[in-house]
């Protein structure tokens, strides 16, 4: 075993892990307080990836690509949420679902007529170009770095917003009883709004964090929207802590199971069979971790206390 | 004489599509266009699998967002056997239902512990996990799928490649399909099944072990999903993952609701319309689902009970 490269996809997952709590953040929130099923929350990491794209291309500055893409992503998720969305959080999940896919179709369609076929791509900002020695003679991408430490200062701004400030007492208030709430005298639907703006411009920052890597394409929600729904439900509808921790695992699973389930089966098996199964299970690896956990706690791990 | 004839306009609605469909091959050519039967063809095997998901979601209240993946299921069976050179349907067709219904065993037996929006996301998420099981799948063309070089031999004077045979051999899976559909739902099992969805614990209450009804339907849904990606690998000669993608079942759902949930013919009308819709649209232009989106979410804002609803409201199961 080469620890250079076990630690080097330790880190690998841990940053998939921070994108994904990015992503499932908004998705449990809006799960949780407007019980409400989202799949179009990909599509707002594809909107962010696109919006920073082209203002990155614009101002040639990445971080104002960023800085000006949330304000654009949260926009767009409130305009969703008004115009639409709103009008179905009464209604049957059944009708969330087909409702948000079929946003799902419309935004696809909408990146491939306005922007490239083939998607956009920006370079590396400057500063975080290359790699920057670790611990032990390690050298580490200093983006992905940046994209770690971003997406772990985002998770403690989010709790510190929703568990010590009056505004996210009120989202919790509202994930318990939103009638209560609402009789209170808060503008319910405001809250409601706000909420699915925060969850959109969480999901695309992370859309924009992963650019100078990926690129943005259209589709590009879809891959990575079942695995946050993944995160969700392993983690408990509703629970930000439960999808932090959901996010982490998911993101060490799925990494290191693809760079060492192929060299783990080989201990087992005759190389041929290990090397056919290898990429098969890997690939299945945090769907068969879903299983396990719903079949032993079919309300996620950390349930939110109601 | 009269006995005979369809009783409501819901009835006359369902005959005279079954009816349209019976005649393409004969319209078709007398149009001169053959590709006509083709996109029947493909419309009735959708059918068949909205049909079959109708069952579960429609009566049963089961929101499973990854029925595709028996769809796949029974066309990776197809494929595969092919590739190994077993042509004969008495033994793929046979095996991809069975196979596809002890995959639907294990999945039903794993989401059905699970309620509402946890069941979405399992049913999705075990469908995903096929799907790369697919992709992964070098040997079978993994990402590029998998070429099927001859069809199903069927015997007894029926040879698949007869473009008159496939078709009407889809056209009879999908009487079939209705018909036991039919059957099912007025059956005592049938009605514990709608009973469940309008009140499991009531069900419960009255002895009935709802699990064991819910799974049974489970299974038989997923098998005869299996039989229309069969017939699928048959017509198109090709398998790829992208038969149990997501999306794919998420089209699945939308057939089933814009026909009307719940109704025996709703299916059947619904992925019609589906495709029709999808065939004029991209005339117009290549970037139709920025209207097929919106339209699918007008559907379900303002006319949540599909075409099945503009015949009124229903008083049976039919």
């Amino acid at each position: 075993m080469d620890w250079v490269l076990l630690i080097e996809q330790c880190l690998n997952g841990f940053q998939l892990g921070v994108l994904l709590f990015l992503i499932a953040a908004g998705l449990t929130l809006t799960f949780g307080i407007m019980d409400f099923v989202n799949l179009a929350h990909g599509s707002l990491y594809m909107l962010g990836a696109f919006f920073c794209a082209t203002l990155t291309l614009w101002t040639d500055s990445f971080l104002l690509g960023v800085l000006l893409g949330l304000p654009a992503v949260l926009a767009a998720g409130m305009l969703i949420e008004v115009t639409t969305l709103r009008t179905l959080y009464q209604r049957h999940h059944l009708d969330h679902v087909l409702a948000t896919f079929g946003l799902i179709l419309f935004f696809n369609e909408l990146v491939q007529v306005i922007w490239p076929l083939d998607g956009l791509r920006v370079p590396f900002p400057p500063a975080f170009d290359g790699s920057v020695p670790l611990i032990l003679g390690i050298e580490y991408s200093a983006f992905r770095l940046l994209i770690i430490v971003v997406g772990l200062a985002v998770a403690a701004g989010l709790w510190f917003l929703v568990a010590r400030t009056r505004i996210g007492m009120l989202v919790r208030a509202g994930a318990a009883n939103p009638a209560m709430v609402s009789a209170l005298g808060v503008n319910i639907r405001l809250l409601f709004t706000f909420v699915f703006g925060l969850g959109a411009a969480l999901a695309g920052l992370a859309g924009m964090l992963v650019l100078p890597i990926l690129g943005a394409n259209s589709g590009m929600g879809e891959q990575i929207i079942i695995l946050a729904f993944v995160v969700v439900v392993v983690g408990g509808i509703g629970s930000i802590r439960g999808a932090f921790i959901a996010a982490l695992v998911t993101g060490l699973i799925d990494t290191l199971g693809r760079s060492f389930l192929d060299v783990l089966l080989l201990a087992f098996l005759p190389t041929n069979a290990a090397e056919a199964a290898g990429p098969a299970l890997s690939s299945m690896l945090i769907y068969i971790f879903m299983v396990v956990v719903l079949f032993l706690r079919p309300q996620g791990l950390f349930p939110p206390g109601r | 004489m009269s006995a005979l004839l369809p009783a409501s306009p819901r009835a006359w609605f369902a005959a005279v599509v079954l009816a349209l469909c019976a005649a393409m091959p004969v319209i078709a050519g007398a149009i001169d266009e053959p590709y006509y039967m083709d996109i029947f063809a493909r419309m009735m095997i959708w059918a068949i699998a909205a049909v079959s998901l109708n069952l579960i979601l429609g009566y049963g209240g089961m929101i499973s967002f990854g029925h595709a993946l028996y769809l796949g299921l029974g066309g990776y069976t197809v494929g595969i056997c092919s590739y190994y050179g077993i042509d004969s349907a008495l033994v793929q067709w046979p095996l991809a239902l069975v196979i596809a219904a002890l995959v639907a065993l294990a999945f039903g037996a794993i989401s059905l512990r699970t309620r509402g929006v946890y069941f979405i996301m399992i049913t999705m998420a075990l469908a995903q996990m096929v799907y790369f099981l697919a992709v992964s799948a070098e040997e079978y063309g993994s990402d590029d799928g998998l070429v099927i070089y001859t069809r199903s031999e069927l015997g007894g004077g029926f040879d698949l490649n007869e473009p008159l045979h496939l078709y009407y051999t889809i056209f009879g899976c999908l009487l079939l399909a209705l018909y036991f559909t039919r059957r099912l739902v007025a059956s005592r099992f049938g009605m514990v099944i709608r009973g469940v969805q309008s009140n499991e614990t009531r069900m419960e209450t009255l002895g009935f072990a709802t699990l064991r009804y819910r799974l049974a339907a489970f299974v038989i849904a997923g098998v005869m999903c299996a039989a229309a990606g069969v017939l699928s690998a048959n017509v198109e000669k090709f398998v790829s993952p992208d038969a149990l993608h997501w999306t794919r079942s998420g089209e699945l759902i939308f057939m089933v609701v814009l026909g009307g949930m719940g109704s025996l013919f709703g299916p059947v009308a619904g992925a019609l319309a589906f495709w029709l819709l999808a065939e004029v649209l991209s005339r117009f232009t290549e970037h139709w689902h920025l209207v097929f989106g919106p339209f699918l979410l007008l559907v379900i804002l303002f006319a949540r009970s599909g075409i099945d609803g503009l015949f009124g409201t229903r008083d049976d199961a039919g």
